[in-house]
């Protein structure tokens, strides 16, 4: 049984390392190339952007459509902080301003995430949703806006050029801190309130439980993730450009979430890579306007699943031809058998 | 002078915020839904407009082709995507809507290709002048067409009986199919009046700015559901005020040189501070929530 609850707890971390150590392998024996250690990078952003944002939509059960504004706040102050430390702390490879603008910019974004769970308090579903979405506009206009010298105006700012060779494992280090927290947050006693004011607010609140409290650490902690991503896609791009933050952004990582399953933070780290490999790979395909078959193709599949997984009609179906329901018939059916010829 | 030119341009851009709004509101108000895809229906009717116009210059024949059409697909979303999940949870609806929204856009741009088409054929030219001022014909049509529609709109859910119907679906739909009601008819008939103000106001939009995208609808739909909510969501007045209001604060900033960058900025602020005190809206009205 232990065994068991063991695999259960840590099979996301042992997956997500093991990727890393081959990854790391591929690095070293050139087997991967520079292309493909993008990739590598690409996956643990989104696979961090995807765990931060399904614990306000899949456990707080609260719509954000601003997640890209976070990693925008992210993203500009990270990569302003480390062009301006690198000269003084050890040239553009340097770990520790790497450490530092990724805390910041985490810490920033949270700050952020703190305030826009302010007026979160007093919105719920649809209204919030507007907010968040409001917030990531703002936060795109004011940037691309300001005096060019801050953060690049139109033209966007320019960022430290890492070690290509060793800034995928720094990702995939903040994917796991990531994982770590959003887990034990969620299995926690704070976890089951969060899920329990998903489930039903007004209970939730009738049993004592801190609403406020809780929806603004979920704010906080996803946001400060979503600002380390933000960094770490700076770190992967030669220039950060505010147009690239826009909603479209923010609703891409949200269907991430979604074919992963609202609720399920393995789902969202599978949905992740998944689509961010797919779109890899659609991207050398598809060339111009074709480029938006991928787009298309997504809204639909997100379509079809939420209909599927939500719709009250088909409930009966579901609950009939789910894996687990077929799983468990197969298991019934195998000992009905075995007690049969016993 | 300049200013009152700047609140006499806010008035029209306000007429078509209000009216892309009128529709937000009213499908809020009777089928509970935050229609994403709202704003993607007016760039529907853009593309209608276009393929009619290809065939045939007859501006007036393009609006009549694109409000039929727009109506056909908004009750087509609504039947085959919102219809499904009546009675599931809000946030599943929203999804579906965002991700109907990304479809229509994405499929425009397959069919028609990204670049921007010309529309020259519906502009409205021509300036009315009054001494040193004047105004475009465009402008004024907007705001006309705007407070027929509004007019119109309000006596139809007054007086009429489907209109009355859709005050009692709002209210409550259990009660309202009690009392005879065909409630799903009657929420694919609100959408159907909400296309046809996005087709609509999708043809005062390209008559000022003839140029047509995937995108045309998406900004001015939000800014739309920005407007819906500051006026208070449900309220077909407060939509029509809150339109009046976005559109006006926008060309304030836009005429001024150093705050026109921030005009985004400044308009979903506003919508945060409203929010902030009076989540309801101007003329909303509150309701509690009970288990």
């Amino acid at each position: 049984m232990r065994t068991k609850n063991f695999l259960k707890n840590y099979a996301n971390y042992v997956a997500v390392a093991l990727f890393l150590i081959i990854a790391v392998v591929m690095s070293l024996t050139g087997m991967a190339k520079m292309n493909d250690l993008l990739l590598f990078e690409k996956i643990a952003i989104a696979a961090v952007l995807a765990v931060s944002l399904s614990m306000v939509v899949g456990f707080l059960g609260e719509l954000s459509l601003g997640h890209a504004g976070f990693m925008c706040v992210g993203a500009f102050l990270g990569g302003k902080l480390a062009s301006l430390l690198a000269p003084k702390l050890g040239g553009e490879s340097s770990i520790p301003v790497l450490v530092i603008s990724l805390l910041v910019g985490g810490l920033v974004a949270a700050l952020f995430g703190f305030i826009i769970g302010l007026p979160a308090l007093r919105l719920r579903g649809d209204y919030l949703a507007i907010v968040t979405l409001a917030f990531g506009e703002i936060v795109r206009a004011v940037i691309m806006n300001l005096p060019s010298g801050l953060f690049g105006g139109t033209l966007g700012l320019k960022t430290p050029r890492f070690d290509k060779k060793t800034l995928f494992i720094f990702a995939f280090l903040v994917l796991l801190a990531c994982l770590a927290v959003t887990q034990n947050l969620i299995k926690s006693k704070h976890g089951r309130a969060i899920t329990s004011i998903r489930d039903n607010e007004i209970a939730a609140r009738a049993m004592g439980i801190d609403i406020t409290k809780y929806k603004l650490l979920v704010f906080t902690i996803s946001s400060f993730f979503a600002g380390m991503a933000g960094v770490l896609y700076s770190y992967t791009m030669s220039s950060v450009n505010s147009a690239n933050f826009d909603y479209n952004y923010s609703i891409e990582i949200l269907v991430m979430v979604v074919l992963g399953g609202m609720g399920s933070i393995n789902g969202s780290l599978i949905a992740a890579a998944l689509i961010t490999f797919i779109r890899n790979i659609l991207q050398l395909k598809l060339e111009g306007d074709l480029a938006v078959l991928q787009d298309l193709l997504f809204a639909v599949i997100l379509i079809v699943v939420v209909i599927y997984r939500n719709a009250p009609s088909l409930k009966n179906f579901r609950e009939k031809y789910n894996i687990k329901a077929l799983w468990a018939a197969s298991k019934k059916k195998k000992a009905d058998k075995g007690k049969k010829e016993a | 002078m300049n200013v009152l030119s700047a609140i006499i341009n806010g008035l029209s851009a306000g007429g078509t915020y209000a009216m892309i709004a009128l529709g937000y509101t009213m499908v809020y108000g009777i089928a509970k839904m935050l229609n994403f895809a709202h704003g993607d229906i007016i760039m529907v009717g853009g593309y209608a407009m276009f393929v009619t116009l290809l065939l045939c210059r007859q501006p007036l024949l393009a609006l009549a082709v694109a409000v039929v059409f727009c109506v056909l697909i908004g009750i087509l979303i609504e039947r085959l995507a919102y219809k499904p999940l009546r009675g599931a949870s809000s946030l599943a609806v929203l999804i579906t809507a965002i991700g109907m929204s990304y479809l229509l856009q994405s499929l425009a741009q397959v069919i028609f290709k990204s670049a921007p088409k010309p529309m020259t054929a519906l502009q409205i030219g021509g300036m009315l002048t009054f001494g040193s001022f004047s105004v475009a014909y465009s402008t004024l049509i907007t705001l006309a067409a705007t407070v027929i529609v509004m007019v119109t709109l309000s006596l139809f859910i007054k007086y009429s009986k489907t209109g009355r119907a859709m005050i009692a679906v709002s209210e409550d739909k259990g009660a309202a199919l009690l009392m005879g009601i065909n409630v799903n008819k009657i929420i694919a008939i609100t959408f159907a009046i909400g296309s046809a103000l996005a087709a609509l106001a999708g043809y005062f939009m390209l008559a000022k700015a003839p140029s047509l995208s995937n995108t045309l609808g998406a900004m001015p739909g939000i800014k739309a559901f920005t407007a819906a909510v500051i006026g208070g969501i449900g309220s077909i007045p407060g939509a029509m005020l809150g339109g009046i209001l976005l559109g006006v604060v926008e060309s304030m900033c836009n005429s001024v040189p150093v705050i026109a960058p921030y005009t985004d900025a400044i308009e979903f602020s506003i919508l945060i501070l409203i929010l902030l005190v009076k989540p309801s809206g101007i003329l909303g009205k509150m309701r509690r929530e009970k288990v």
